[in-house]
């Protein structure tokens, strides 16, 4: 493909593939066997994996390229659901105007914090950052929604459609729900595969009834995921051609030795700065992206644990590398959701079939660390990761496929070595 | 006229006179050796040049144009480029993108978004940048990690970085320290292979004054801040204040 090398169109096909059979491959277990509740095919979690997957995306390119390390994204996020929701109030339902300035709010608000953090760097970049998203969620959840002055963001309530609003663009016919032009992002076609005949509805469609006896399937596909997953897979393209071009081999430079760059005549400022404001920018569009899904923005969006979240997933995942940051969204999206439906009822379920004594030890010895507890498990996983991959979950995959393909003579790739054979694990 | 020339140059440190009134004139394609015992001034006099630090007082021109308050990337961009004491090199990049980054600086400047072009579809540079290391006989080695090269090799990529830029002045701060006697000798072949192959102004700043007896045509001694002489190699050697400059560090 143009401007790609063969196995970086390789991972873009992988990926491509992936995102778009997400709702089968997310869904493997059947619909009304016990381990169901480890699908994590539905739309909800499903927009926000791509979603996150957005995000990480964008932060790895400031942090994985240059090293700056920002604890402050989550106000990018924020303001972007911020600029999303104030375009359905003011235009309408439609997602594209809403999409578009959140990007281009969010590049403007990380050109201003961007132009200042960049000063320093280091540790004091990360502080000046965070202590400039902590003053964006303040202002956010108290004085821009103060609705005596300007309100701006509905406070501690959250920014919200009401039917008394302009919605100046919105049609007579037209959803009241978000779309694209006329696609209700809420819409969702299931496929039932297998088991007994059901009553349709709508797009829903049966296939194969009968064919594995009462064991059946469900899949759900939904118009929102679509949207989000077409929007990730472009600006994961993007971020392949930023990654292979000198643009960002001078980040890479900016991470390497500043001083050596400065005495090349280079000018560092320029080039943090502009992957700052596209980091910024890429996390704006998700957060338009979960307003177009969902049409609210709350302050808490913007909150320095929503931006240590970006953290996690970039380092988990494998910062630096490609795929990694996806990766990392998915693990801990997929942990947050699915490990903590698990609950005591769940486990007894699954040691049933010990002696009682047993499996009440059993179920009272996991019982830190699932349900409420899913956070304990992270983090073990967490430190693993990063004591023994630091290259994260890429790294782990690139061991597995050492070991696997026994390909031991690749020491001449090794110094633009990619993650090129990882498969996002969505 | 000289290239560089340094006018009357004074810099203060608290109560420490570190440069007073260098003056101090480069000719084009000479090789310039600045040398002196610890302490006098050399690295401060340096880091005036480069724009790393700024004089209290005095002018520095290169090539007729005022380099004082530019900032170090400016300067190189007048054409001077900079060896350091230790190679400063990108270790996580491979050696090929290590002299590919000095390439784009010269074509595009100090700046360029260009995020939407492809590094492997810059034939130009890529060919520069590939036959400046068959220069310095690293070509076999332009996939490896920069940082997993020995310290010599890290010394030849520093140069390749500089000298493909091509530029008008090289600077090099003690490119010997700390080197063994044989990867010293290495060091000043290079040096001298370099000079003659490309024709450019080096100015060196040493500590050792052997290192740059075979090297330099014009010697200036530096000591505590300010040029006792300035001379061709031969009659710096048997110089009497330069003994004395050096002796009584000896001494001490």
């Amino acid at each position: 493909m143009r401007g790609l090398e063969r196995r970086d169109v390789m991972l873009l096909v992988i990926v491509a593939v992936m995102t778009l059979f997400a709702p089968i491959i997310l869904n493997p277990f059947p619909a009304n066997s016990a381990m169901a509740q480890f699908n994590a095919g539905y739309p909800d979690l499903m927009q926000r994996f791509v979603i996150f997957g957005i995000f990480a995306i964008g932060f790895n390119i400031l942090f994985g390229l240059t090293g700056y390390l920002s604890f402050g994204h989550a106000a990018f996020l924020g303001v972007g659901s911020y600029s999303a929701v104030w375009m359905f109030k003011l235009l309408g339902f439609n997602i594209i105007p809403a999409i578009l300035l959140s990007v281009v709010v969010a590049g403007l608000f990380s050109v201003v914090i961007g132009y200042i953090s960049l000063r320093r760097s280091g540790i004091y970049f990360s502080i000046l950052t965070l202590a400039f998203a902590q003053m964006s969620f303040a202002l956010a959840y108290s004085v821009l929604g103060n609705p005596a002055l300007i309100n701006l963001t509905n406070g501690e309530t959250g920014l919200q459609v009401y039917p008394s609003d302009p919605q100046v663009l919105h049609g007579a016919s037209a959803p009241n729900v978000t779309n694209l032009f006329g696609l209700e992002m809420r819409q969702t076609c299931e496929v039932k595969l297998g088991g007994t005949a059901s009553g349709l509805s709508g797009c829903d469609t049966h296939m194969l009834p009968g064919a594995f006896g009462e064991t059946f399937w469900a899949f759900d596909f939904n118009a929102g995921y679509y949207v989000c997953a077409v929007l990730m897979l472009i600006v994961f393209y993007l971020s392949i051609r930023i990654f292979r071009s000198p643009f960002g081999m001078m980040l890479r430079a900016v991470k390497s030795n500043q001083q050596r760059l400065n005495y090349t005549g280079l000018n560092p400022r320029p080039y943090t700065l502009a992957a700052f404001v596209i980091s910024g920018m890429y996390a704006g569009l998700a957060g338009g992206l979960m307003a177009s899904m969902d049409p609210l923005a709350g302050a808490e969006r913007m909150q320095w644990t929503a931006s240590g979240e970006v953290v996690l997933m970039t380092i988990l995942g494998g910062a630096g590398t490609l795929i990694g940051p996806v990766l990392g969204a998915g693990f801990i999206k997929y942990f947050e959701n699915i490990f903590s439906k698990i609950n005591d009822g769940v486990l007894h379920s699954w040691f049933a079939f010990m002696p009682e004594g047993l499996e009440n030890l059993f179920v009272t010895l996991l019982h830190p660390f699932v349900g409420k507890g899913w956070h304990l498990t992270l983090g073990i996983l967490f430190m693993l990761v990063v004591i023994f991959l630091p290259g994260g979950l890429v790294e782990g995959g690139q061991r597995i496929g050492r070991f696997a393909f026994r390909r031991r003579n690749r020491k001449g790739g090794e110094a633009e070595a990619e993650a090129a054979r990882k498969q996002p694990a969505e | 006229m000289g290239i560089l020339e340094v006018k009357g140059v004074n810099k203060r440190f608290g109560g420490l006179q570190a440069l007073g009134d260098v003056n101090l004139s480069v000719q084009e394609n000479s090789v310039h050796a600045i040398i002196g015992p610890n302490g006098a001034g050399k690295s401060t006099l340096l880091n005036c040049l480069v724009g790393k630090l700024i004089p209290d007082s005095g002018s520095v021109m290169f090539d007729g144009q005022s380099v004082l308050g530019r900032k170090p990337h400016e300067i190189n961009q007048m054409g001077i480029s900079r060896v350091f004491q230790t190679p400063e090199i990108f270790a996580d990049l491979s050696v090929l993108e290590n002299v590919l980054i000095p390439c784009f600086a010269r074509r595009d400047g100090a700046f360029r978004m260009h995020a939407y072009e492809t590094v492997a579809n810059e034939r130009e540079l890529r060919d520069m940048a590939l036959h400046m290391l068959e220069d310095v006989n690293m070509h076999d080695k332009r996939r490896m990690l920069a940082g997993s090269l020995s310290r010599g090799d890290k010394r030849r990529l520093e140069m390749a970085m500089c000298l493909v830029q091509s530029p008008r002045l090289l600077l090099l701060d003690e490119p010997t320290a700390g080197m063994a006697r044989a990867d010293t000798n290495n060091t000043i072949d290079l040096l001298k292979e370099i000079h003659a192959k490309h024709d450019i102004t080096m100015c060196i700043i040493e500590h050792d004054m052997n290192v740059v007896f075979s090297l330099a045509q014009r010697i200036t001694v530096l000591a505590q801040g300010t040029p006792l002489v300035e001379d061709v190699p031969d009659r710096i050697k048997g110089h009497p204040k330069v003994r004395e400059a050096y002796l009584g560090e000896a001494q001490v």
